[in-house]
């Protein structure tokens, strides 16, 4: 049999089921008689409270600092809660004035504050509702001696079955012992999914009232990644997990060996991966497999797939969801680049003989200000939610870029006179990827906070190859010296004008390029997100002076024949 | 009395635990200080009355001092919007 919920923490356990059921104080309706009763009742509930508080602090104390820093900062939002001058003037008024015991009072409190919290249209808030229960719960339990500790000792293999788990619980569960967890209610934001997932045991919630078929003793599979939970398997299915448990451990410990592993060389050279993504879960996933933010923000994917061009408020809503998701991280968000093969159903692309040559990218953007400040604008009020650069792509000298910083600076001015708010030291850059821009790239960088060296366009226009025709595709080889020359150029004079430059195009992932790509003096490479942990593994295992080496003798070496197959053998 | 509006430009608006630093920070004070959203005022001593404003990325509040040392605390609240309040 089986019940399904939202995966919330990957992995996956075989265990079996315990339930956790707690036990709720309930309203007594005893009267208060007279003032020695309403002292006596406040003179507990200040007990109540410094007890919880000190039970807090107590959890606090053996919590490890390190490892759990989003069970320590709700602890300390729990203490500050408990102590909420708020709470207590609200249940001190019931005890005093509608001389209720303070039993009922902080029943009637805390139920009113959780209402509150519920009721309030926001995902996050509801979710603090859990917060306010919880220290609800903590002061009842202190307000009855005959109740005692809920901490509990469990037999190893637990897998905890709830109808919803408090912070508390969580953050007490034992992992030792504990190896997942599954709830009725509950969604990926819940304090018990993100300490799930802090604690790296997965997690399911939100399984609904499928739950109860559990019983105490069963025995569980449980996915978190999946949301699937397998009541009492036979053993070809238990014998199938197995097999897939370990897969998961032995692709999670590779991957993790080298997640938080900085990118630095073996002589200490700091090297930038970044990911290429579309959007906010792109950018997600990206994180995971080590990203330290991302090179290229593909903006087209919100303008396809739609009849009309996105307005202002969605495009700022998509690009602030990425922010949020890359926390700080820098994000460099490419403006849009239609054209070409990218063809959109409601605008009216011209027929063109050559349309890789023709109308698209930031010819199109100049073309029509209306779109471009449209975008303009959505960047930069998404610009104060984290740290976001603005990319130009399809660059072919510098009038280019000068119409296109007057056009933000239109936007920009636009903005003020509204009032919004915008990093107005927004980094602007261009995409190296047409000759012309990489042969002037010492004038172009004087323009620019940064460059990216596009690959694949700067490789079939400097090779004059049509990268989607098969009979020539031979031909298209960015190993050829003409195309090297020109991105060891590019790389050259960013560093001479003390301006970045990064690769977001596909020579960026080609573990063979990598040495040389570093000898040049590259920085930043951006690349698919999954291709991050094999390009890392090359750079924590080089140095750059073997690198420069390399690189020296790369550009002495007249084939790309031969360089390839020099890159392939140090490489190795 | 000292009164100043703040943005909040901390990524997801004023969640707990920005919140729950805010009134610690506040309780180093002696002078009352309070937060205004639109026209709703309490006292930033009450988490559970900051939360309870939904305050979200974008808005603007009013931060009300009125004491003794409205002025260091002025300052101490000025640094917290400005660098912690981005970074947490």
């Amino acid at each position: 049999m089986r019940v399904n919920g939202i995966g919330v923490s990957p992995g996956i356990v075989i265990g079996k089921a315990h339930w956790l059921k707690r036990q709720r104080a309930l309203l007594t309706g005893i009267v208060l008689q007279n003032d020695s009763d309403i002292a006596t009742e406040i003179e507990k509930f200040n007990k109540a409270v410094s007890l919880s508080v000190a039970e807090v602090e107590l959890m606090i104390g053996h919590s490890d600092a390190a490892s759990d820093k989003e069970g320590l900062a709700i602890m300390e939002t729990h203490i500050v809660l408990l102590t909420d001058p708020q709470i207590s003037e609200d249940v001190i008024e019931k005890i005093s004035q509608e001389k209720k015991n303070v039993n009922d009072a902080v029943i009637e409190v805390i139920l009113n504050a959780v209402e509150l919290f519920k009721s309030m249209n926001d995902e996050y808030l509801s979710a603090r509702a859990a917060d306010v229960q919880d220290i609800g719960d903590r002061l009842l339990k202190n307000l009855n001696p005959h109740s005692h500790s809920s901490t509990q000792q469990y037999p190893p293999d637990t897998i905890i079955i709830a109808d919803d788990l408090t912070p508390s619980d969580t953050i007490s569960m034992d992992v030792t012992r504990v190896i997942g967890f599954a709830t009725q209610v509950g969604g990926g934001t819940s304090h018990a999914a993100i300490i799930a997932r802090s604690k790296g045991i997965p997690a399911i919630t939100g399984c609904g009232h499928e739950l109860i078929n559990i019983k105490d003793g069963d025995l569980l599979i449980l996915d978190g990644q999946s949301g699937d939970i397998i009541i009492n398997p036979d053993e070809t299915v238990i014998e199938q997990y197995h097999v897939r448990r370990a897969d998961w451990l032995a692709q999670n410990s590779q991957l993790h060996s080298l997640k938080n592993t900085p990118a630095s060389t073996t002589d200490g050279i700091n090297i930038k991966l970044f990911a290429n993504i579309g959007n906010a879960v792109d950018m997600e996933q990206a994180i995971g497999f080590g990203a330290e933010g991302s090179g290229l923000l593909r903006t087209e994917l919100l303008f396809m797939g739609r009849d009309a061009l996105p307005t202002e408020q969605e495009q700022f809503e998509f690009y602030k969801a990425v922010v949020l998701k890359a926390k700080d991280k820098p994000v460099i968000l490419r403006t849009l680049d239609i054209g070409g093969d990218k063809q959109l159903p409601y605008f009216n692309f011209p027929a063109e003989q050559n349309p890789f040559l023709g109308y698209r990218a930031i010819r199109i953007c100049l073309n029509r200000p209306d779109i471009f400040i449209t975008q303009l604008k959505a960047i930069l009020r998404a610009s104060v939610f984290g740290q976001l650069k603005i990319m130009f792509p399809m660059i072919s000298g510098i009038e280019e870029v000068r119409a296109a910083k007057v056009i933000l600076q239109q936007a920009k001015d636009e903005l003020t006179t509204t009032g919004i708010a915008f990093d107005k030291n927004i980094p602007v850059g261009i995409m190296i990827e047409i000759p012309s821009a990489a042969i002037t790239a010492d004038m172009l960088a004087k323009e620019v906070d940064f460059f990216s060296i596009g690959t694949n366009d700067l490789c079939q226009y400097t090779l004059a190859v049509d990268r989607m025709n098969e009979q020539i595709k031979n031909l298209y080889d960015p190993y050829n010296p003409g195309v090297l020359r020109l991105i060891a150029y590019v790389i050259e004079q960013g560093h001479k004008n003390n301006i970045e430059v990064g690769m977001c195009g596909e020579l960026a992932s080609d573990p063979k390029a990598t040495l040389l790509l570093m000898g040049m003096g590259l920085t930043e490479f951006s690349m698919s997100a999954a291709a991050i942990p094999q390009i890392k593994n090359i750079i924590v295992n080089n140095s750059l002076s073997a690198a420069k080496k390399i690189q020296q003798r790369v550009m002495k070496m007249d084939s790309s024949h031969i360089i390839t197959a020099y890159l392939q053998e140090v490489t190795q | 009395m000292i009164i100043k509006d703040y943005t909040i430009t901390a990524a997801e608006g004023m969640h707990a635990r920005p919140a729950t630093n805010l009134v610690k920070l506040t309780k180093n004070y002696s002078s009352l200080i309070s937060l205004k959203k639109g026209d709703r005022t309490v006292k930033l001593s009450s988490l559970l009355n900051i939360l309870s404003l939904g305050i979200k990325g974008g808005e603007t509040i009013s931060i009300i001092i009125d004491g003794e040392d409205e002025t260091s605390a002025i300052i101490a609240i000025d640094a917290f919007f400005k660098e912690e309040l981005k970074h947490l």
